[in-house]
């Protein structure tokens, strides 16, 4: 399953009260679960699940932070203390970013189209047409 | 210590420095063996690869004591043979160490004194004048203070949450406590080692380490129990119930097969 893919994973019911609940179960990031099937929460779902929180981590200097995926801690500091053993603990960064999943709003598969399909046919949007001369430097 | 007591003392015996080393290795060795029986039963996946990477930590001290230990013994036993040929009475730790897990608020009550009684004897023993226990410090004391921050964080979110994570994180206080004092028990090995500047006095870390945990149960509206009791005798191999089955589940492999790899 590659990112943007459109199946949404998740193990929470959508209660339909709040405005855009997001799950990123399975680790492949934030998704909408608005307006997309979803399944029956297992009977362990229960009142001592932790809020879900995306891991970014940076992996040298110089470098941005990059998602890598997500966990479930009670609060943002335990949320950095388990994305250190979970994420960085061969050594993959020097920084790690944690924020609660549900504040991310994403696009929905729904709006893949709408939103992403205009861009396929428009090659003249991109710098190709031009020829460059000779010796031109840092272009 | 002053500087020129460390010229006039002599220098300590190797039996005397593997003696000390072997102490150390068992307390990281057994606790590493405790920390790991929470892989798949913690609370939640997240704390099962924390508690299984803090046993990690401390499983990777115990190697290195054990086979300096083992060095300095000069009998050809190497880290192997003293984790697992060794019988109950030759085990060195202090008791506090195994423990039975008991629940999570013991756990963490447990992970609580040990990690900051290993932060402070680390961090002295980085200027021991033994260089390799130095060397062996210098790298352990980064590892148990994230393990002192763990454990940390953890009393502060049971003490301070529910009635019921209160009462338990309380229960695992009081039940760890009789076991302390151990850990500050000096004897004479270790005052001879200390007064040559290889070993870290006991007794010199229980202030400190009494301090930063009191802070933290204080914090956590937790409350410093009374000792009433004081269990002592791990450092000369006597051992509480429980430790039998530790070590029966910790070396059955290696005695029903020897000589087996992986």
């Amino acid at each position: 399953m590659t990112e943007g893919d459109d199946r949404v994973v998740t193990t929470e019911v959508v209660t339909g009260t709040e405005p855009q609940q997001l799950n990123a179960e399975g680790g492949h990031g934030a998704v909408p679960l608005e307006g997309v099937a979803t399944q029956q929460a297992p009977q362990a779902a229960a009142a001592r699940d932790w809020p879900l929180w995306e891991v970014f981590v940076r992996a040298k200097r110089g470098l941005s932070h990059v998602h890598v995926g997500s966990l479930h801690a009670p609060d943002a500091a335990m949320a950095v203390r388990n994305a250190r053993d979970l994420y960085t603990r061969r050594q993959e960064g020097v920084s790690i970013w944690v924020m609660p999943a549900e504040h991310i709003t994403a696009t929905s598969p729904d709006e893949k189209d709408a939103f992403f399909d205009p861009a396929a046919d428009k090659i003249y949007r991109h710098p190709t047409f031009y020829s460059v001369p000779e010796g031109v430097k840092h272009l | 210590m002053p500087t020129s007591t460390r010229h006039l003392a002599t220098a300590p015996s190797n039996a005397d420095v593997s003696r000390y080393a072997l102490r150390l290795g068992d307390d990281a060795l057994i606790s590493a063996q405790r920390m790991g029986e929470w892989i798949a039963a913690a609370p939640q996946l997240e704390e099962d690869v924390a508690l299984g990477n803090i046993a990690l930590d401390l499983l990777g001290q115990a190697r290195a004591l054990l086979t300096y230990a083992g060095q300095l013994e000069g009998a050809g036993r190497d880290e192997d043979d003293l984790a697992y040929l060794r019988d109950e009475r030759q085990f060195l730790n202090a008791q506090i160490f195994e423990l039975g897990n008991g629940d999570f608020g013991f756990t963490v009550a447990r992970l609580l004194v040990t990690s900051t009684y290993q932060h402070a004897l680390y961090a002295g023993l980085r200027h021991s004048a033994d260089s390799t226990l130095a060397a062996i410090a210098a790298k352990a004391v980064k590892e148990v203070d994230y393990h002192r921050d763990h454990a940390t964080q953890w009393t502060l979110r049971l003490g301070d949450g529910t009635a019921e994570s209160h009462r338990r994180m309380q229960q695992g206080v009081d039940a760890v406590w009789p076991y302390v004092s151990e850990l500050f028990e000096s004897d004479a090995l270790t005052t001879a080692l200390a007064a040559s500047g290889v070993a870290v006095d006991p007794n010199s870390l229980e202030e400190q380490v009494l301090v930063y945990v009191e802070q933290v149960l204080t914090e956590a509206t937790l409350t410093r129990p009374e000792a009433t009791v004081r269990h002592t005798g791990g450092r000369s191999g006597i051992h509480t119930e429980q430790f039998g089955y530790v070590l029966a589940e910790m070396q059955h492999l290696a005695r029903s097969h020897p000589g087996a790899k992986w």
